[in-house]
């Protein structure tokens, strides 16, 4: 056993050990990029597929009964394949790609960066994390080609349609078997890399590399990785659970004198469904946080540097951080209120939803307090941030609706819903991504991607996921629900039919759009031009060492912190930022 | 010095200030053993993440046990066989034992360290040994997971706990191994403070199971 940051050891030779299973936090963060974005397409094929058949539901596809021989006989898509996409496409996205790329993936990278040290604390769980993560995944995706084909009961798992086997629906056999053990692997990898980050940032901080001097991303990185920890490890628990009660006839979720496709269910008994829905949001409301977090990092970061001036109340921002954390783990309940949970329960949960709008604001009074009077700089990297802002308000908007019990059991089960999630937890946190994306890709790979792809990419996202999921919430709101394959007979919904139609078209754009996306990451990756030190001008550790960064980033020298992460347009400073390792002396800040 | 204490002194004033040469990660084992030091911290804080999740793992586990039982009207507790006794107590000599193995190391007594060391090891293996005993006691009386809640919960927890011991079992073999060869160097003394600490939390979590076994399974 050598130092925890293993200086010990020396560049790995061989491409095996360089870039499959290295120990190097820089390229165990890239893997995981990679992972999210191999997820992502397949995640965001799904939901096309799904808003094809919403407004097409008779439509015969020639190439959807050679890929589903049953579920699309014909190349007409059942709904039980529709909702088996549905599912699918939201655990892709939830676990493969927001909770593993700004997390896990950019956290990996920059983490150790940002705070002075050469590795995470201990590099064989970090690589360990990767690989874990990597057969979770296999496993998910493994779901769609066995019998049957891919589980139905949404990404959330509700017992007991999740829990009483085949009986239940195709994709429901094997397929939700391997859903969930592939969840429960997912649980261990991110409890291994919750560990790794939390050693990290309280034991490898480098001198002089306070906890107040750490950049807001490390702060979301940190508070993130102590959400995980202690959601993952009750999702866990509740994943075990089911496993047992689909494979070895326990009842924990499965009550009695069930009747399932005309047969009554004889071999499970006095079980609670809501036992899973509380252990599962226990989980499942952090969870959100574990996406959002650390984009509100990113955004905070990319503001100031962006707009050449100190993040508006650093300490408050971080407070912020902390108290959204905390109260992220007492409200799960606000995801029950149709449960038929007593209206005092509901009335608590409500408040204690109403109360995170407190630290939200203050982080998006702060956001905006940062850019008042600045010296904007367009970036495209700054444009996602601004685009976050955006989202996260909109997103966080319509949520203050849904915290009241009255009004959530209307929207509950419609399109509102899935408006608002997918606003402030889905596209707020890609527009994060693609902010850290644009910012860090030539600290990453050493060059520049192209602004002018990025800037017509970035407009035209912002402008589709609008035109997709504003729609969302009025059809919800004129009862539109949701988790339906084909709504052409429903004769109250005959007339917004027109709107489903827009949003399948703005779907579609948005994502041709993508593709431009996929080509500037890929022609600059080989193509760019070659990246400076600091391009953007950053305070940061970071932007002190090559791009990309040598194997041990800091080329042995140990880097010495003399500032806070955001000194810009300091009066009396030679420059309009100040290095965080710059020498005291240049302002009068210790 | 008391890890705990540096990590909240860490939280509150930062870290202390590394030493002069090397001492990558602001120190903290003070002077000559730098890296060391750091290697250390982390490996308490790291070990206090782990405890962390599992602590929650029981404790939705617990709460799942106490919801199953109070909104269903078919739990019917289950018999507890008698070597859960001698196991517990199995188990509790164990973390003595280490514990009089870690004194005997302090006062620099290696021997003393060895012999009781691998006797707590054994005494390790030993209680996974009268698990499996208990585990088949239970299958020869009919009592399978999906008996009854009372135990489904009993084999749900008792094999979580197994799967952490397993783990704590092959620390402290490592550490054992180690210590036979006589390549028990300063820096393995986190190894030893490690898998002890592991261990001795795993010795409360089952006197935790024991009680809620007997109050409420």
């Amino acid at each position: 056993m050598s130092a925890p940051t293993h200086s010990a050891h020396h560049a790995p030779q061989g491409f095996i050990r360089k870039y499959v299973f290295s120990l190097d936090h820089k390229v165990i963060g890239i893997q995981y990029y990679f992972l999210g974005l191999f997820s992502v397409f397949i995640g965001m094929a799904l939901s096309l597929l799904m808003r094809f058949h919403m407004v097409n539901p008779e439509a015969k596809v020639s190439w959807f009964a050679s890929l589903w021989h049953t579920a699309a006989a014909g190349g007409m898509m059942t709904p039980e394949l529709y909702l088996s996409l549905m599912t699918m496409h939201g655990t892709i996205m939830v676990f493969f790609v927001l909770t593993t790329v700004p997390q896990s993936g950019f956290g990996n990278y920059f983490l150790p960066i940002q705070i002075g040290a050469e590795d995470m604390a201990f590099p064989v769980l970090n690589m360990m994390s990767f690989w874990t993560t990597f057969i979770a995944l296999v496993v998910m995706i493994a779901a769609f080609f066995v019998q049957g084909g891919a589980p139905l009961s949404g990404w959330t798992a509700y017992p007991p349609l999740s829990a009483a086997g085949r009986i239940t629906g195709p994709g429901e056999g094997m397929g939700q078997t391997l859903w969930i053990t592939s969840i429960a692997i997912f649980c261990g990898a991110s409890l291994m890399g919750a560990i790794n980050f939390i050693a990290t940032v309280v034991d490898l901080r480098c001198k002089g590399m306070r906890l107040m001097r750490m950049p807001l991303t490390c702060w979301t990185w940190l508070v993130t990785a102590i959400l995980g920890l202690l959601g993952f490890a009750v999702l866990l628990a509740a994943g075990l659970l089911l496993i047992l009660d689909r494979t070895v006839g326990t009842s924990f979720f499965i009550p009695g004198g069930l009747m399932i496709s005309d047969q009554i269910i004889t071999n499970h008994k006095g079980g609670s469904p809501l036992l899973w829905q509380h252990l599962f949001w226990f989980f499942g409301h952090p969870e959100v946080y574990i996406a959002i977090l650390p984009g509100m990092g990113v955004t905070s970061h990319l503001l100031a540097t962006f707009a050449r001036k100190p993040v508006f109340g650093y300490k408050a921002m971080v407070y912020a951080i902390l108290s959204i954390g905390f109260l992220g783990f007492l409200v799960w309940g606000h995801h029950m209120f149709m449960s038929g949970m007593n209206p005092y329960s509901a009335m608590a949960f409500s408040v204690l939803t109403m109360a995170i709008g407190v630290p939200s604001a203050i982080k998006t009074f702060n956001w905006i307090g940062t850019l008042w009077g600045g010296k904007i700089h367009f970036d495209t990297a700054m444009m996602f941030s601004l685009g976050f802002v955006s989202l996260f308000v909109t997103g966080g908007l319509s949520g203050i609706f849904l915290g009241q019990p009255a009004l959530d059991l209307y929207f509950h089960d419609t399109y509102f819903v899935v408006g608002h999630f997918h606003m402030i937890m889905g596209v707020a946190a890609i527009f994060g991504m693609f902010a850290g994306t644009f910012y860090w890709f030539p600290k990453m790979f050493g060059r520049m991607m192209n602004e002018t792809m990025g800037k017509i990419h970035f407009y035209a996202t912002f402008i589709g996921v609008y035109m997709i999921f504003t729609p969302m919430h009025f059809v919800g709101m004129a009862g539109n629900p949701r988790r339906y394959s084909d709504f052409t007979n429903i004769e109250y919904l005959a007339g917004l039919m027109p709107v489903h139609k827009f949003m399948t078209h703005a779907a579609y754009f948005t994502a041709a759009v993508q593709i431009l996306f996929l080509i500037n990451l890929f022609w600059s990756l080989w193509k760019g031009p070659k990246a400076p030190m600091n391009p953007w001008n950053s305070t940061s550790l970071e932007w002190t060492i090559p791009s990309p960064p040598p194997f041990d980033n800091f080329a042995g020298v140990h880097p010495v912190v003399n500032h806070g992460p955001y000194e810009f347009s300091v009066p009396g400073a030679p420059t309009d930022f100040i290095m965080q390792t710059d020498p005291p002396s240049v302002t009068s800040e210790g | 010095m008391s890890m705990s204490g540096s990590i909240t002194h860490d939280i509150i004033h930062g870290p202390p200030r590394p030493p002069a040469e090397g001492g990558w990660g602001g120190g903290g084992g003070g002077g000559s053993d730098g890296g060391r030091g750091a290697f250390r911290r982390a490996s308490f804080t790291g070990l206090y993440v782990l405890l962390a999740a599992s602590i929650m793992l029981f404790a939705a586990f617990t709460s799942a046990m106490v919801v199953r039982r109070g909104l269903s009207d078919d739990w019917v507790s289950m018999p507890k066989p008698p070597i859960l006794l001698v196991n517990t107590a199995v188990l509790l000599a164990s973390s003595l034992a280490l514990e009089l193995a870690r004194r005997a190391l302090r006062s620099g007594g290696r021997a003393k360290f060895n012999a009781w060391w691998t006797g707590g090891t054994a005494l390790g293996v030993l209680f996974l040994g009268g698990q499996a005993l208990a585990w088949n006691q239970l299958n020869a009386a009919s009592v399978f997971i999906s008996t009854n809640p009372s135990s489904s919960f009993f084999y749900v927890l008792t094999v979580a706990h197994a799967v952490h011991l397993l783990g704590g079992v092959s620390a402290l073999f490592y550490v054992d191994v180690q210590a036979l060869r006589l390549s028990l160097g300063p820096a393995k003394r986190t190894a030893i403070d490690i898998s002890a600490i592991f261990w001795h939390f795993l010795d409360g979590l089952w006197l935790y199971l024991m009680v809620l076994f007997y109050v409420w399974g």
